[in-house]
């Protein structure tokens, strides 16, 4: 048995030649399409959000579990302990926002004379925004990086203390993720259609960023398999992957509708100004989002047997991936670019480009540890799981 | 008048043991009673998987359609009612309804097929073998009527694992 991954000469090229794609169809895309500055800056911030989501909820996983006492996860625990080795760099990757704040965030421009802004000026304004992001980034990059490194203690010393000081962390980070995750997504995300608000927004974005980090997960797990590591990793953990795929696509449904009925029954102008341009200008793209987010893996992972055929789970994970993309790209583009919007060559290019250098990341962060825990008192219950 | 045999054991290890060298030897078990959930034993038992998700399916489809179809045909052709400015056949306020009446449909109809299925529910008669069998006593239960005449091979087995109290027993059925 093989206790550390290697990242073979041919998955390296795989990763590179998915960047080295995304970079060309960047520069085609760049001539033939030429972009403007909005378009370019809401592509960055989208595919900075979407692997940020990804990258931040593998410490959400950890702490979860840590917390719940749940023993399952232990043998996979390496997996989402690499995705949060993504997140220094979506720290630099969200301070470049700096550059794009005026193209991105309309109530960040100069003598606006908009009472409803100048009253939301205490909180929306540029140096309060960067000051979040410092210490939002902060606290996720800290907590991941001590929650990752009392387990590597761990692997050198079977003293139970890990196991407890692991828990205090967990716990911390759940904290300080529960109201940071709300606020992030005002910040980032709400604040687009700056006039507009939703008391259940933050809970929409952390579920969205719950099924994609569970689908990554999934296919890092599959991925991992077909190398030949992780013999330990049965069905039962497959399968409880796959209810967790399926209870949180439906969650997200139902957030997702809880918000949309309360609009769609009062009908404010002030806040069905939200959805008309999304209904009207991206109507395919509107339903597309429900059917692949929602319909698809409500339909697809029914049943037990589904659930843990990871090779139908896997495929239904990237369907699920895919339409989480376009929901973040549905929050975003409206907001700033408007109803020309397409998806074209610039933004398949930037999403390439960011998921080549997230793999790279990951994978390459996967190599540095053993993917098996050492030492960790909850370990043979994870072997001997049964649903 | 069915015969039974029942007997109990201290812990679930001798009861598993049991349990297999029954089942090899073609003992028809009736049922085993246990105070927690025991890995292992299902298979072993030789169950086949429950339909009762089937029945979920199907009778949570069966709401959904029921809810969605009442409230289209109540709103539009019945009894049509300006709301709020909103057309007839508004489908968001349909929505909330039609999950409630899923869930409660598929709900239902997992409880009575399971009712139903293992003879449950008002006036059904279940013979009681042991007064302990819902207390902390891991039970084993042995329909003597199906296979012949094996009660001495039975009680062997039974006491090879330490059996505590193998009674066995005439139950009207």
């Amino acid at each position: 048995m093989e206790d550390k991954y290697t990242l073979k000469r041919k998955t390296q090229y795989g990763i590179l030649s998915i960047a080295g794609v995304g970079i060309l169809l960047l520069i085609l895309g760049y001539f033939i399409e030429s972009p403007n500055r909005q378009e370019l800056w809401a592509n960055v911030l989208i595919n900075n959000l979407y692997f940020l989501f990804i990258a931040l909820f593998g410490g959400v996983f950890l702490a979860l579990h840590k917390i719940a006492y749940a023993g399952w996860y232990t043998a996979l625990k390496r997996i989402p302990e690499a995705l949060t080795k993504f997140l220094p760099i979506s720290a630099v990757l969200m301070f470049l926002i700096y550059f794009g704040m005026h193209d991105l965030y309309h109530w960040s421009h100069e003598g606006l004379h908009d009472p409803i802004l100048e009253g939301k000026a205490a909180y929306l304004n540029v140096p309060f925004f960067f000051a979040r992001m410092a210490f939002y980034f902060l606290g996720w990059i800290g907590l991941t990086y001590l929650l990752r490194k009392n387990t590597l203690d761990q692997d050198l010393n079977p003293d139970l203390k890990y196991h407890k000081r692991g828990k205090i962390l967990a716990a911390l980070f759940m904290v300080f993720f529960a109201i940071t995750s709300s606020t992030m997504s005002w910040d980032w995300i709400m604040s687009i259609d700056a006039h507009w608000f939703s008391t259940l927004f933050g809970w929409f974005i952390f579920i969205g960023m719950f099924v994609c980090g569970i689908a990554t997960i999934i296919l890092l797990i599959a991925f991992l398999k077909a190398q030949g590591y992780l013999e330990y990793i049965n069905k039962e953990h497959i399968h409880d992957m796959g209810k967790y795929l399926f209870a949180f696509s439906i969650f997200w449904m139902y957030l997702w509708f809880s918000q949309y009925l309360l609009i769609w029954y009062s009908h404010i102008p002030e806040e069905t100004a939200y959805f008309a341009p999304r209904l009207k200008d991206h109507t395919v793209l509107f339903f597309t989002v429900l059917i692949i987010n929602f319909l698809f893996p409500f339909l697809a992972l029914m049943t037990r047997d589904s659930k843990r055929n990871l090779k139908w789970l896997s495929f239904v994970a990237i369907i699920v991936l895919i339409g989480h993309w376009l929901n973040i790209y549905m929050l975003v583009i409206p907001g700033t670019i408007g109803n020309e919007a397409q998806i074209g060559l610039v933004e398949i290019g930037f999403a390439a480009l960011y998921l080549g250098g997230f793999l790279y990341v990951v994978l390459a962060s996967l190599t540095k540890t053993p993917l098996l825990v050492k030492n960790d008192p909850l370990l043979k219950e994870s072997f001997h799981y049964e649903t | 008048m069915r015969r039974y045999i029942s007997a109990y054991f201290e812990n679930e290890e001798n009861l598993l043991r049991a349990a297999k060298d029954l089942k090899e030897k073609q003992v028809s078990i009736q049922d085993v009673l246990t105070p927690f959930p025991i890995h292992g034993l299902d298979s072993i038992l030789g169950f086949k998987r429950s339909n009762i998700p089937t029945v979920g399916f199907i009778s949570g489809a069966i709401g959904c359609i029921l809810a969605f179809g009442f409230q289209a045909w109540a709103f539009i052709v019945d009894y049509p009612l300006f709301i709020g400015g909103k057309p007839h056949f508004a489908i968001p306020s349909f929505i909330p309804i039609t999950f409630e009446l899923t869930v409660l449909f598929a709900s239902f109809g997992m409880v009575f097929a399971f009712l139903i299925r293992s003879k449950l529910g008002p006036g059904a008669n279940n013979p009681i073998h042991d007064e302990r069998i819902t207390d902390d006593r891991f039970m084993i239960i042995i329909d003597l009527d199906e296979g012949g005449n094996q009660d001495e091979m039975v009680k062997e087995i039974l006491a090879k694992e330490e059996a505590q109290e193998i009674k066995v027993k005439e139950i009207e059925k």
